[in-house]
């Protein structure tokens, strides 16, 4: 946006704000014109013999006798309120079905960001120190192959290892009994967390690798260095710091494409979250809900990439003074 | 609000462009890394099982030819046994692979061509075209691959038109930031003024000048697509959501012998190493093609 510029870290921050906006209004259109305005959704959820009085008794329930503009109008009016309609499969409200399953998934995603970003970080610094020694070369190999791997492929490959066919240590499926939490039984937690860790990993990991490297041959380190500083002081005090901006960036698009690779962990371990939710929504057509967790999912992702933007401004030293 | 997804292979410096004539080589010099050769081998294997597998395969792919479930040999089961309706799974595995590198190329080349083509005109624009194109590819990038493809899917139903223009929607916007991104310092260089004093016409200058500037980075994001799209258009009929649901599909067979993991896994291993190998593959080959686009290529050995 090369119109908009000064204002210093706070003008960032507002422009920043106005362009996720933006973005996310963009998006509810996209997600409306995909589910509602392309095709004919009551003819989607019927199926192709479906008599023309059950066909118009169902346009009538979703609002399709509308205009367009108008029905999109209500929907993100809806959204606006809290209200995301009623699941069409359910017959409940969107929000009621959705609760339970969305907080299963927050801790699902939470285990594997609190664990897979400290991990790769740490990973990958030392790599970066240890750079062309054996264990650089090792983890950077490991990690490129990791991340070619699709995410249903390792999950699959964990369970032939640890629940039922190598080792049988570990539950192969993961469900939680209506009423309870997942945390209730922790051990369904370590499959599907450890398949998003060995998703996201390799990328984080390689990312602080490469930035850590272009830091420590930065001219600022090797003047730290040559002032006597420790070691220790110079990595935690210069170098850290610098490096770790651009890792944001990855880390954000890694947390918001754990909110759509959770699809494929959850119904490899019949978890019930939101990724599952989506999955039964698709095959029942039911529309107000493929709406609300689309909308929901990218949501996170143009959230996520605007506290990353911001937080990389803040963190680096060099970028904040070009502002 | 540098979104780069590929930023592991930005960061070993493939965006620095490289000038043009040593491109045409730059597959032939990545072929000198032992990364880029395994790559290549694991790749050729699989595509050759995939085309000459039904021509070779044992049984029709729809043929019961044992118990469930029988193991390796078992009940005159074949070499991988049989699968959960009594199906041979070493024939399944050799019609399996076709579908998956078909619709996977395919999808991956016109996300690509869309991308590039995107991509180019951005960065060349240098006005407010750049920024509402490249506006326009965050909303689409704010979706998951798969996301967008199981809406598509189950809007309009589980077909290969449907799979392909998903994955290539979702595949352009990531390709057009690349290219934007890599073609942006291009741009600046002397010898584009040069040619635009010569007079040649905007998409002359696209193709034939600022295209050939790139092809380092974007042959690194063709592999990188590659995987992705063959991973997404596998978890798609791993889902359930293939045209064929019971169709001879690597995903598909993977999905049906789940249950029996603990007591004959084949039916499902086999396909889920076949999914690897060529994922881990086509990693390689660009690993091997990002070290030799930012001349990392004094690795020696065996590394």
């Amino acid at each position: 946006m090369r119109w908009l510029r000064g204002g210093g870290i706070s003008g960032f921050v507002v422009r920043r704000v106005l362009l996720g906006i933006l973005t996310l209004f963009l998006v509810s259109v996209v997600v409306f014109v995909a589910t509602q305005a392309l095709g004919d959704p009551a003819r989607a959820i019927l199926g192709r013999d479906a008599t023309p009085e059950r066909l118009t008794a169902l346009q009538n329930q979703l609002n399709l006798d509308q205009s367009l503009v108008q029905q999109y109008l209500n929907w993100l009016g809806g959204l606006l309120h809290g209200d995301l309609g009623d699941s069409l499969a359910a017959q409940l409200p969107v929000t009621t079905l959705l609760h339970d399953r969305l907080i299963n998934s927050a801790v699902l995603v939470f285990c594997a960001a609190v664990i897979s970003i400290p991990l790769s970080i740490a990973l990958g610094s030392y790599a970066a120190l240890r750079r062309e020694k054996p264990f650089d070369t090792i983890s950077t190999n490991i990690m490129l192959l990791l991340a070619a791997l699709p995410e249903f492929v390792v999950a699959v490959l964990l369970v032939i290892l640890f629940a039922t066919t190598v080792f049988t240590w570990l539950p192969a499926i993961s469900a939680v009994p209506p009423g309870t939490h997942p945390w209730d039984d922790p051990e369904i937690l370590i499959l599907p967390t450890l398949t998003l860790i060995l998703a996201v990993a390799p990328y984080v990991a390689r990312i602080m690798r490469a930035s850590m490297i272009e830091v420590l041959e930065s001219d600022y380190v090797e003047m730290a260095r040559l002032k006597g500083l420790p070691e220790r002081t110079v990595l935690r005090r210069h170098a850290l710091p610098n490096a770790i901006g651009p890792v944001f960036q990855v880390i954000a698009i890694n947390l918001a494409y754990l909110a759509g690779g959770i699809v494929v962990v959850e119904y490899v371990f019949a978890y019930p979250g939101i990724g599952s939710a989506l999955l039964d929504a698709v095959v029942n057509h039911d529309i107000p809900v493929v709406q609300a967790l689309a909308m929901l999912i990218a949501g996170v992702y143009v959230v996520v990439n605007l506290l990353a933007d911001v937080a990389t401004i803040l963190v680096t030293p060099r970028l904040r003074t070009r502002l | 609000m540098s979104q780069t997804e590929q930023a592991p292979a930005l960061a070993e410096g493939v965006d620095t462009p490289t000038p043009p004539g040593r491109t045409s080589s730059l597959l032939a010099r990545s072929l000198r890394l032992w990364r880029t050769r395994i790559g290549v081998l694991f790749v050729l294997v699989l595509v050759v099982i995939a085309i000459i597998g039904p021509w070779i395969a044992p049984h029709g792919a729809s043929e019961f030819v044992a118990p469930p479930f029988s193991k390796p040999g078992q009940n005159g089961a074949g070499i991988l046994g049989s699968d959960y309706i009594g199906q041979d799974v070493y024939s399944r595995f050799l019609y399996g692979g076709g579908s998956i590198l078909l619709s996977a190329t395919i999808s991956t080349a016109i996300g690509m061509i869309l991308g590039i083509a995107i991509g180019l005109v951005a960065a060349y624009a240098r006005n407010a075209l750049d920024d509402v194109l490249m506006r326009a590819m965050d909303v689409i990038m704010a979706f998951p691959q798969i996301l967008l493809a199981l809406v598509a899917v189950s809007l309009i139903g589980a077909g290969w038109g449907i799979i392909i223009a998903a994955i290539a929607l979702t595949t352009a916007p990531r390709v057009a930031r690349v290219t934007r991104g890599a073609a942006l310092p291009v741009v600046e260089r002397d010898f584009v003024a040069a040619t635009e004093s010569m007079g040649l016409s905007r998409p002359r200058i696209l193709t034939g000048e600022l295209f050939p500037s790139i092809l380092g980075p974007i042959m690194v994001e063709a592999t990188l697509r590659l995987t992705y799209s063959i991973g997404v258009i596998a978890a798609l009929a791993f889902l359930g959501l293939a045209p064929d649901p019971n169709g001879a599909n690597w995903g598909v067979m993977i999905k049906q012998n789940q249950l029996a993991l603990a007591t004959q896994p084949w039916g499902a291993l086999a396909p889920i190493l076949a999914i690897a190998l060529l994922t881990m593959g086509t990693g390689l080959i660009g690993d091997g093609i990002a070290r030799t686009a930012a001349g990392i290529d004094r690795e020696r050995g065996d590394e």
